[in-house]
């Protein structure tokens, strides 16, 4: 098993006529957390798009969990999990409705859905259709989902958004440091996303501005990629 | 740099058609019953023959795109398929003539080759509509490929419908032209085909110098640091 | 890891459950094109001054009416996932990309059935001359499942290249209709014998097997082609 998770060389992404990312250089360990920071646009996004799989890189390299995405994508989905701005699940479908069709996807049993409906506390509410559930609970859902097939690797677009504390702490042993899975997370809080991460990075209009260990970046660094 | 011997292609177009033509106008017999206007049968077929081949060639273009990835193939299918549809104007035009002059309507139903060219026309005319909008240049590249392939497939098989649909009471002018075509006639046929065909390529290849010259233009502009303003076109953009 | 890498079938089959699952759960593409279908007969009979149709022209009215039905169905087949984002929850599993638009094949082909058993039962009922008889049927039934299989090739390959166009109502009738007009032909050319005046005629072979050829030949090339739609 390789030791390092994440790899990635001069990856670059375009979007139409611009660069949505450019020249992106870094590795990430196995077990660590990486933070991303940036303003809209930056190309948050665009990175955990890529690393899911869902985008090939356009030029460099990208190495994940020991595969070069642009030849063997395949082989690292199944071991991701992906949690985007969306849910990925019907809103007319029950949350049990929703997981079981994902797990018939990745091959994961019926039982592990139930398991998790109860973690993060769905399991009263599991045959309601997705449309009657508040922001916190499709998230929950959404959570659920992501870690279904149990993947080494975890890529975050900000986790803990909708969630009041009670559900984020429900979630936190899925998705969170505790869990000692790979992460990978983007946050606009930088007090928060610093001390839950071992590496940060600053994307800025797709280039990286900032990388180093989380513990020596300072708030006004971060502040600065705002500017 | 583009476009290499370019000037002979087009001296040898001009020769093919203006021979051709002029082998068609004076040389070949005068069609008994449709007269002089008889005579547009000599630029209609080849052009509607060379224009369904284009639109196949854009089709394996198409294949090539998908398989290497390479957006220059894709540029070939785009070009080729432009060309074919203002060949295909040209067909519709020509077509109409004739049969106003033969027969005297401006359009015949019972006429296989012009009906399925029309159908073939009307699909490839959502080609660049459907490009415009995709904004994603690749997603763009992608999917107009696939559309060349699939209405490339559709061309032979249209063809075969329509005519099979036809009923074989009127005479069909493309068999009995191509049974009746004495000597001279067939001969003026076929300079014409080569002419017309000649006339696609040499179009063509303007056509991608053209295009391929922009995108390095603008490619340097880039470079150069300046604003380079996207023009509406639905090509795909090779200096990106 | 708790996964496996699931088979391209249990792919289709998980795809093809979903889509049935929504559709019973939040009708768009079924009562639409059923109800339409029938509206469209009542236009016919006012605009062709009508009571009863036979031969052709009644080949002619049902082929347009389900054709244009059709046409809804194919517009409305992605939108349910364009709208929840896209594709992504499949394009993150293990399987085989192909499995999304098989699945969505067979799905509208399945709602194309359903739509047509409603639309010719109205038909027989509303214009349709000749009496609904076995040979009647039966022959209207391979017909349109022959068609149906054409019709559910182009309609998902058009309808995956629509979705993500700006303009995808207007797309898909224009680009799938032209594409459809060998289905058009060969089905008017198999029903005007069916619904002949004096009792169901013999069915033009050569026609069944125009339709044959074309389900092949888009079939194979959907299926080399589906990976390309879905990628990126």
């Amino acid at each position: 098993m390789p030791e390092t998770a994440v790899e990635l060389e001069g990856l670059t992404r375009r979007y139409g006529g611009r660069e949505a990312l450019a020249d992106v250089t870094l590795s990430l360990e196995r077990g660590r957390t990486l933070v991303v920071f940036g303003p809209n646009g930056a190309g948050k996004t665009t990175l955990l798009r890529v690393l899911a799989t869902l985008l090939r890189p356009h030029a460099g390299s990208a190495r994940v969990l020991g595969h070069d995405l642009a030849r063997e994508g395949w082989a690292v989905r199944g071991r991701i999990g992906f949690l985007g701005h969306q849910p990925l699940m019907y809103r007319d479908l029950s949350a049990r409705e929703n997981l079981r069709f994902h797990a018939r996807l990745h091959g994961v049993s019926f039982e592990r859905v139930d398991a998790l409906l109860e973690r993060v506390g769905l399991a009263a509410r599991a045959d309601d259709p997705l449309h009657s559930y508040s922001r916190g609970m499709v998230q929950r859902a959404a959570v659920a989902r992501a870690v279904l097939h149990d993947p080494e690797l975890l890529l975050l677009d900000e986790p803990t958004a909708n969630l009041d504390p009670h559900a984020a702490e429900l979630v936190e042993p899925l998705i969170g440091r505790s869990s000692g899975r790979t992460r990978v997370v983007t946050s606009h809080d930088p007090v928060g996303g610093l001390a839950d991460a071992d590496v940060a990075l600053g994307l800025r209009a797709g280039r990286v501005r900032l990388l180093a260990d989380a513990a020596a970046v300072t708030r006004e660094q971060i502040g600065e990629l705002y500017r | 740099m583009y476009a290499p011997r370019l000037p002979v292609w087009s001296v040898a177009t001009l020769i093919a058609l203006v021979g051709g033509f002029a082998v068609a106008a004076f040389v070949a017999p005068m069609d008994a019953d449709q007269g002089f206007m008889q005579k547009i049968f000599y630029l209609h077929v080849p052009l509607a023959i060379v224009a369904l081949v284009g639109f196949v060639f854009a089709g394996v273009c198409g294949v090539m795109h998908l398989r290497s990835g390479e957006p220059l193939w894709d540029l070939r299918s785009y070009v080729a398929i432009h060309v074919s549809l203002i060949l295909g104007i040209a067909v519709l035009i020509t077509g109409a003539i004739w049969g106003r002059a033969a027969w005297g309507v401006w359009w015949e139903w019972r006429e296989p080759t012009l009906v399925s060219f029309l159908i073939v026309f009307l699909l490839y005319c959502t080609y660049q509509p459907l490009r415009f909008s995709i904004e994603d240049r690749e997603k763009q590249s992608r999917y107009a490929s696939v559309f060349a392939i699939v209405a490339g497939a559709f061309v032979p098989l249209n063809f075969i419908a329509v005519r099979m649909a036809t009923p074989y009471i009127h005479p069909r002018t493309l068999d009995a032209a191509n049974e009746n075509l004495p000597g001279w006639m067939l001969g003026a046929f076929l300079l014409c085909l080569l002419g017309v065909a000649l006339l696609y390529v040499t179009l063509w290849k303007y056509e991608m110098a053209h295009k391929q010259l922009t995108f390095r233009l603008r490619a340097l502009q880039r470079r150069l640091g300046g604003e380079v303003p996207t023009t509406r076109s639905a090509a795909p953009d090779l200096s990106l | 890891m708790s996964g496996r890498r699931p088979s391209l079938r249990s792919a289709i089959g998980a795809m093809l459950a979903k889509e049935l699952r929504l559709e019973l759960r939040a009708p768009q593409l079924l009562p639409a094109m059923a109800l339409f279908s029938v509206a469209t007969m009542i236009v016919f009979h006012f605009s062709l001054q009508r009571d009863a149709v036979a031969g052709s022209l009644a080949a002619g009215v049902l082929t347009v009416t389900l054709l244009f039905s059709a046409m809804l169905g194919i517009a409305r087949l992605f939108v349910a996932d364009h709208e929840e984002g896209g594709f992504d929850g499949f394009l993150l599993a293990p399987v085989d990309r192909s499995a999304l638009l098989i699945a969505k094949a067979m799905a509208l082909f399945l709602f194309l059935v359903i739509m047509e058993v409603v639309a010719v039962a109205a038909y027989a009922l509303l214009l349709l001359e000749p009496a609904a008889g076995a040979r009647l049927l039966g022959q209207t039934a391979l017909t349109l499942l022959l068609a149906d299989v054409g019709i559910a090739v182009i309609g998902t390959l058009v309808g995956a290249l629509a979705v993500q166009t700006r303009a995808r109502d207007l797309m898909v009738p224009v680009i799938a209709l032209p594409l459809l007009v060998p289905v058009v032909i060969a089905t008017a050319k198999l029903l005007a014998p069916t619904f002949a005046q004096g009792g169901a005629e013999a069915l033009p072979g050569q026609w069944l097997a125009v339709l044959g050829l074309y389900d092949l030949v888009f079939g194979l090339l959907a299926y080399g082609l589906f990976d390309f739609l879905v990628e990126d």
